[in-house]
């Protein structure tokens, strides 16, 4: 088994392709991978609570590890009480600790 | 004759630019006096969330000086006399509430959009 | 130090075209202030980023001078993480795609940066422990 990590730097409303990356990361971990999904930039705008067109709590219920930029989430003005349930607040700097760690990464 | 900038995209390098682009844009022609309005669709309706802090940039020895600080252009327009509209269904499809937003904006529905495009002479759509 | 490993990043925005250029300099601060090596591959637009004639300019919309503005140019964060990995005592390589050089005409770069080609990249990858690609969309 490998562990994953997708950077998703765009949302549900730019792109459509954003709920086929959902849906890889969930079919992985699925197979039993281990599988990070770590928002960054305007993929944070999919982890305000209340964002219907997001397929990220079926991510989560699935077992994937689901993180939001927290400086991205700052230029944006989300704050962590306005999250969807399940999402984690990460620094930047812990995706580089997958990435170290030998995580699989890609972007999108 | 009164221009409608229309803003879709947000945040597009918004840190290297201590901008958005064409809200600075907006700023320098009304400066020069043009007559303007701004209409925020998708995501640029987050442009008008008065939370928004960007934090300054480290990179290696490198310290920015001044993050974007686009809630304060924001407000600085919308204080020039500068009509700024928001679509309320993009804002409620990405979970904004009104309370979210800046003082001064407009929320307007989808539907009446075109009625806001015919009544300003120009259109750009950015 | 056991954990120190060596990151491979490849580019492929222009300067101030898009918000991935800022997350990927943030990402590569974050991998030397861990203390990994870490390589990049600047391929098409990217290799426009440590271009040696940018130039920061004022901001009379926000009423600041050249000097108040302190205006990003990425040569400078170029130059910054070069720096920092000299002080962390971490390796820095910028490999600039030298047929994407050529043909944007940006060959003066800062100096910490040097000319390349793909093989550079396949080199760098295979003596890495991890590679991001982070492509333009």
């Amino acid at each position: 088994m490998a562990n994953y990590l997708f950077f998703e730097s765009r949302d549900v409303f730019e792109s459509n392709d954003v709920q086929r990356l959902c849906e890889l990361a969930i079919q992985l971990r699925r197979a039993g991978h281990g599988v990070a999904l770590f928002l960054v930039q305007n993929g944070t705008l999919s982890a305000r609570a209340g964002v219907a067109a997001s397929r990220l709590h079926q991510a989560i219920a699935a077992g994937v590890h689901v993180l939001a930029d927290e400086f991205a989430l700052a230029e944006r003005g989300i704050g962590t009480e306005r999250l969807a349930g399940g999402v984690e607040v990460a620094p930047l700097g812990e995706a580089v600790g997958l990435l170290a760690a030998g995580w699989k990464a890609a972007w999108h | 004759m009164e221009t409608l900038q229309v803003i879709s995209g947000a945040y597009r390098a918004t840190y290297e630019e201590q901008d958005d682009t064409i809200l600075w844009l907006t700023q320098a022609m009304v400066a020069a006096g043009a007559r303007m309005a701004v209409l925020l669709r998708c995501n640029a309706v987050n442009y008008a969330v008065r939370a928004q802090q960007a934090p300054a940039l480290a990179i290696g020895t490198w310290q920015q000086a001044h993050p974007p600080a686009i809630a304060a252009d924001l407000a600085r327009i919308v204080a020039s006399g500068v009509p700024v509209h928001v679509v309320r269904e993009d804002a409620e499809a990405r979970g904004l509430r009104a309370g979210d937003l800046a003082e001064g904006v407009h929320l307007v529905r989808q539907g009446e959009v075109a009625d806001l495009v015919a009544r300003h002479g120009r259109v750009w759509m950015w | 130090m056991n954990d120190r490993k060596t990151l491979t990043f490849a580019l492929m925005d222009p300067p101030y075209e898009s918000a991935r250029t800022t997350t990927a300099f943030r990402l590569l601060h974050a991998a030397i202030a861990q203390g990994h090596d870490v390589n990049v591959f600047a391929y098409e637009g990217a290799v426009a980023l440590p271009f040696a004639r940018q130039a920061p300019h004022a901001n009379a919309t926000h009423g600041r001078s050249a000097e108040e503005e302190r205006h990003p140019v990425p040569r400078e964060w170029v130059d910054a993480l070069a720096a920092m990995a000299r002080e962390k005592g971490t390796a820095f390589d910028w490999v600039n795609c030298g047929l994407c050089v050529d043909e944007r005409g940006v060959g003066e770069a800062v100096a910490c940066a040097r000319r390349g080609s793909p093989a550079d990249f396949w080199k760098m990858a295979e003596a890495s422990h991890n590679t991001l690609v982070i492509g333009t969309r």
